[in-house]
């Protein structure tokens, strides 16, 4: 198992975002696939994944629908807006300047050598 | 739009609230089931793979509830949670609520009913259809709405502009529905003035045009809704039926709809009879073009046209009358005038008076609102504390005005129902009250869908504008002070200049106050005034009885003999001092008036007339009687009757306008317009004969016996007890003829109609004087108080240090004060101005007096001490060991 990283607040969001921009899922599903995605790295409580997946619906970014899983049971599918997508794109392109910007300030300067 | 949205959602949970739930539940059950099935494919049996499942999804409930949260019901429920908060802060602290409620209920209550009165007058039309179009034709020359009969009816048949001129005069008739006569008061109106009007009968049938044919020829009675109920118990028998209208038999054809009180407003007649029966109520000739006893004609303009091409019309219409009777028609051009409020006649002082109340009220309203607001940021700034700690915890300052808003909007919202709960009682006591007993006068003034949007949209506003000023200090609030400890301070303005915003609203109050305080004192001033003004007459120990000899058959020769007689039988009443008789009183129910002429003027035409006077027409004991005094010359006397040479007592003005000088007047002539040449063989003194408020008129008495007329009134002199005496008079009169309608009254309740508009103005502005003084003194006592409760610790280390109680006093108090004598001066400036207002309606109000200007400060200064006495002992008492030890 590799380490597990704590979650940066306002990250849960892009997280989701991301997840359900590759296909419908029900909410267990986004939980799977943001464990796929990354890796296993990200550490997310189970339930906390609730009130930011109503937050994005409530927003906009999202859409839902009841519908019946893969395992036969009932459940909500969520899936990706237009404006989700816009979104989803600008912070995405946002968190990549911020974190090049982070890592090229983190990463060991030639005076410290 | 996020408002909306918020709203919306708000509204949305509320309904769907369960619904929204079962669906949370159901979704974060499913995702435990989901993950059990997962569990349970890697090997774990079923009930504890759901364990698991439910220990690894974390708190339910509080998972739930953020869900809930997340999903959008954060307004509704932060709103709720609000009003809870507020309620709850208001029952710990019921008497901040219920001083808070009582005084916007005050407030908007006197708005309310001010509006409701104003809306009723001038906002709300006639009740009758498109009363838009409707009006009424103003004749410049005479400057009222007067026409004779066939002026009328050339109006009427030659104008274009009018769908249908209708006419009606005013007058009072006996009815006998078979035992006892009793007065009522008429409209005669014209054969199309229903349908002209558009009015819908109630009960039966209206007459209409088709209905006349020449004198007398319609002896129909429609009924209004309201006489029907209160004289035929509503009754629909009663159509059909015969009864007596001074003697004559007359047929009630029909009932009007309840809503309808004829055109003029207050003035609601008992019944409608045709117009082409008015010589049977009256002895005015109806085919004479001089006589112009139509009180008023009117009708809709038709479609199209502008009021400016119906001018030019009914002048022209005017010019031809001119021409062809120059005698009776010299000048007739007319404009167009709204008939409810005859014109501006009425509707001008109404108007004016009631846009100044409105004002005034407004003003209550406000100084309400500057009260409350300090209150709130007093209330605050106690609270600084706590709020530094909520906005250290991290709540939003946002969160935390809006707690602060609903307090404030259900506080002005309580105000609000309370207040308009109270004037729809004084309303509908309103509605009921006759305020001249002898005449017809209503004021349906009850409240329409109108008056409660007004006062919820005052509830409303008024809750956002003391409800916004505690807003900057909440801004301003440092979370760093609390965390720090002590007291937070809003911080102050760094210079010199130290008035704070709650000075300000202090100052605002109270200057108010003061404006409101001299209006009050300048109208009761000015009408107490009026009272002990010269009438001309005497108000004490006189008697007015009225009588009419026409409703109870007595016409023409028979007139005089039986005035002797009522005058001979009530003389001979023990305790009676004299008795007098005139067709008209002055300050009564009508000032007749004619042109008069110089002696020397052969051509008598209304143009060459050098002045017009009223006539009274009176026995020879009226002088005495009614206690007029003569500065020179004599009344008339028994013998002085047609066959003598015409007489004439006239007044002080008369003579000196008429003849140059009262020495000049004595013996001298003058001519009416009917060529009779009159001797002047008395002066009398000058007094009031049309209302409170005129100017001095030129007057005539002529002597009753040379110019009879049938309408009587007796004025008795005697100071017997009135109850007594005017039992007395009723016996005796019913001994001569028992058919006779009799009215008594004193003198000084004949006057109620011309005190009337005095009386309501200065009641009305009493009761707004009384309530900003209430507000002024809260206000005060609030903000003196506060202070004085800031400072104590200071005032325990003065008081330690030596210092003295004036000292103190001034300390705690000298603020207040300055603000009080600032904000009075200018107030009382304010109000010197207002004063021009009161004064069109209350005789002799005028504020440059120095009682009045006494009594405002004398006033302010009350209410100043009376505010500031129990904070001012609060400071002096001040323990400053209790104090020292406290922290």
């Amino acid at each position: 198992m590799t380490t597990q990283a704590q979650l940066l607040p306002g990250t849960l969001d892009l997280l989701i975002l991301r997840a359900v921009s590759l296909g419908p899922l029900h909410g267990y599903g986004v939980l799977l696939r943001i464990e796929q995605i990354s890796g296993g790295a990200l550490l997310i409580e189970q339930g906390a994944l609730y009130p930011g997946l109503f937050r994005l619906l409530r927003q906009g970014l999202l859409k839902a629908d009841w519908g019946t899983s893969e395992n036969n049971r009932k459940a909500k599918f969520y899936e990706l807006t237009a404006t989700g997508q816009k979104r989803l794109r600008e912070e995405t392109e946002s968190w990549n300047r911020l974190s090049t910007a982070i890592a090229s300030a983190l990463a060991p300067q030639p005076e410290e050598i | 739009m996020r408002l909306f949205d918020s709203l919306r959602s708000f509204a949305s949970n509320l309904i769907h609230r369960s619904k929204t739930d079962r669906e949370i539940d159901e979704e974060l059950r499913s995702h435990i089931e989901h993950r059990a099935d997962d569990l349970e494919r890697g090997g774990l049996p079923r009930p504890e793979a759901e364990r698991r499942a439910r220990i690894e999804f974390g708190g339910y409930q509080r998972l739930k509830e953020e869900s809930r949260e997340a999903l959008g019901s954060q307004f509704g429920e932060g709103l709720i949670q609000d009003i809870r908060f507020a309620l709850r802060r208001m029952a710990k602290k019921p008497g901040f609520a219920i001083v808070a409620v009582l005084t916007l209920a005050f407030a908007i209550g006197a708005n309310a009913v001010v509006f409701a009165v104003l809306n009723a007058f001038i906002l709300r039309p006639l009740n009758v259809p498109q009363s838009e179009s409707l009006y009424g034709l103003w004749r410049l020359s005479t400057n009222d709405m007067a026409q004779s009969y066939p002026d009328y009816l050339d109006l009427r048949d030659r104008n274009h502009s009018f769908e249908s001129l209708l006419a009606y005069a005013v007058n009072q008739a006996a009815l006998d529905t078979g035992n006892d006569p009793s007065r009522a008061w008429i409209d005669e109106a014209s054969g199309n003035y229903f349908d002209a009007l558009g009015v819908k009968p109630y009960l039966g049938r209206f007459f209409h045009s088709s209905d006349e044919h020449g004198p007398n020829s319609a002896p129909f009675i429609v009924l209004t809704y309201d006489f029907w109920r209160t004289h035929f118990q509503g009754d629909p028998s009663v159509i059909g039926r015969v009864v007596r209208l001074n003697k004559f038999p007359f047929t009630i054809i029909g009932v009007g709809p309840p809503e309808f009180h004829g055109t003029l407003m207050f003035f609601n007649p008992d019944f409608f009879v045709p117009m082409v029966n008015h010589q049977q109520f009256d002895t005015s000739d109806m085919n004479n073009r001089g006589d112009r006893w139509v009180f008023m004609t009117l009708g809709h303009l038709k479609a199209g046209v502008t009021p400016a091409q119906a001018i030019a019309d009914l002048d022209s219409v005017g010019a031809s009358l001119e021409k062809a009777y120059p005698k009776d028609d010299p000048k007739m051009s007319f404009k167009l005038a709204r008939p409810g409020l005859y014109g501006d006649y009425i509707g001008r002082p109404v108007r004016t008076f009631m846009t100044a109340l409105m004002l005034l009220a407004g003003l209550i309203l406000f100084a309400a609102c500057a009260n409350l607001g300090s209150l709130f940021a007093a209330r605050a700034s106690d609270r600084s504390r706590e709020i530094a700690l909520r906005l250290a915890l991290g709540s939003s300052r946002k969160r935390i005005l809006r707690g602060l808003f609903a307090e404030a909007l259900l506080i002005s919202l309580a105000g609000g129902a309370v207040g308009l709960a109270a004037s729809m009682v004084l309303l509908r006591a309103l509605s009921a009250w006759q305020p001249i007993s002898r005449w017809p006068l209503h004021m349906s003034v009850n409240p329409d869908a109108k008056v409660y949007a007004f006062a919820l949209l005052l509830a409303l506003a008024s809750g956002f504008l003391f409800g916004a000023v505690p807003v900057r200090q909440v801004l301003r609030t440092d979370p760093y002070e609390a965390v720090k400890g002590g007291t937070v301070e809003t911080k102050r303005g760094r210079f010199g200049l130290r008035i704070s915003f709650s000075d300000v609203l202090l100052l605002l109050q109270i200057a108010i106050c003061a404006v409101l305080v001299t209006s009050s004192i300048v109208a009761v001033r000015g009408l107490a005034n009026s009272l002990h003004n010269s009438f001309g007459f005497e108000l004490k120990n006189t008697m007015l009885v009225e009588t009419d000899l026409n409703m109870a058959g007595y016409l023409g020769d028979k007139v005089p003999p039986m005035q002797k007689r009522m005058i001979d039988a009530l003389t001979a009443i023990p305790g009676v001092d004299s008795v007098g008789l005139a067709d008209q009183v002055p300050l009564g129910d009508a000032q007749p008036d004619s042109n008069v002429f110089a002696d020397t003027t052969t051509d008598l035409r209304p143009t060459n007339a050098v002045t017009d006077a009223m006539m009274f027409k009176v026995s020879p004991e009226y002088f005495q009687a009614a206690g007029t005094a003569l500065v020179s010359g004599r009344a008339f006397t028994w013998q002085e009757n047609k066959d003598k040479p015409r007489v004439a007592v006239v007044n002080r003005l008369f003579a000196r306008k008429i003849f140059g000088s009262e020495t000049k007047a004595m013996g001298a002539y003058f001519k009416l317009p009917d060529g009779a040449r009159l001797q002047v063989v008395g002066i009398a003194e000058d007094g009031k004969y049309g209302s409170l408020t005129e100017d001095p008129q030129p007057v005539m008495f002529l002597p009753i016996l040379q110019s009879p007329s049938n309408s009587a009134y007796l004025v008795v002199r005697s100071s017997r007890d009135p109850e007594q005496l005017t039992l007395a008079i009723r016996n005796t009169l019913r001994n001569i003829d028992a058919g006779l309608p009799v009215y008594i009254q004193t003198r000084f309740k004949a006057l109620d109609a011309f005190l009337f508009g005095p009386r309501m103005a200065t009641i009305s502005l009493g009761v707004l004087g009384v309530m900003g003084a209430m507000l002024s003194v809260v206000g005060i006592f609030g903000m003196a108080s506060y202070s004085v409760s800031k400072r104590l610790r200071e005032f325990g280390i003065r008081i330690a240090l030596g210092a003295q109680k004036r000292e103190l006093l001034q300390a705690a108090l000298g603020r207040t004060f300055r603000l009080l004598a600032f904000g009075s001066a200018v107030g009382l400036l304010m109000g010197l101005a207002a004063g021009k207002v009161i004064a069109f309606i209350v005789s002799q109000a005028t504020p440059w007096d120095p009682i009045v200007l006494g009594g405002v400060l004398l006033t302010m200064l009350l209410l100043g001490l009376l505010a500031g006495c129990v904070p001012a002992r609060r400071a002096l008492e001040t323990d400053p060991l209790a104090l020292l030890r406290e922290d």
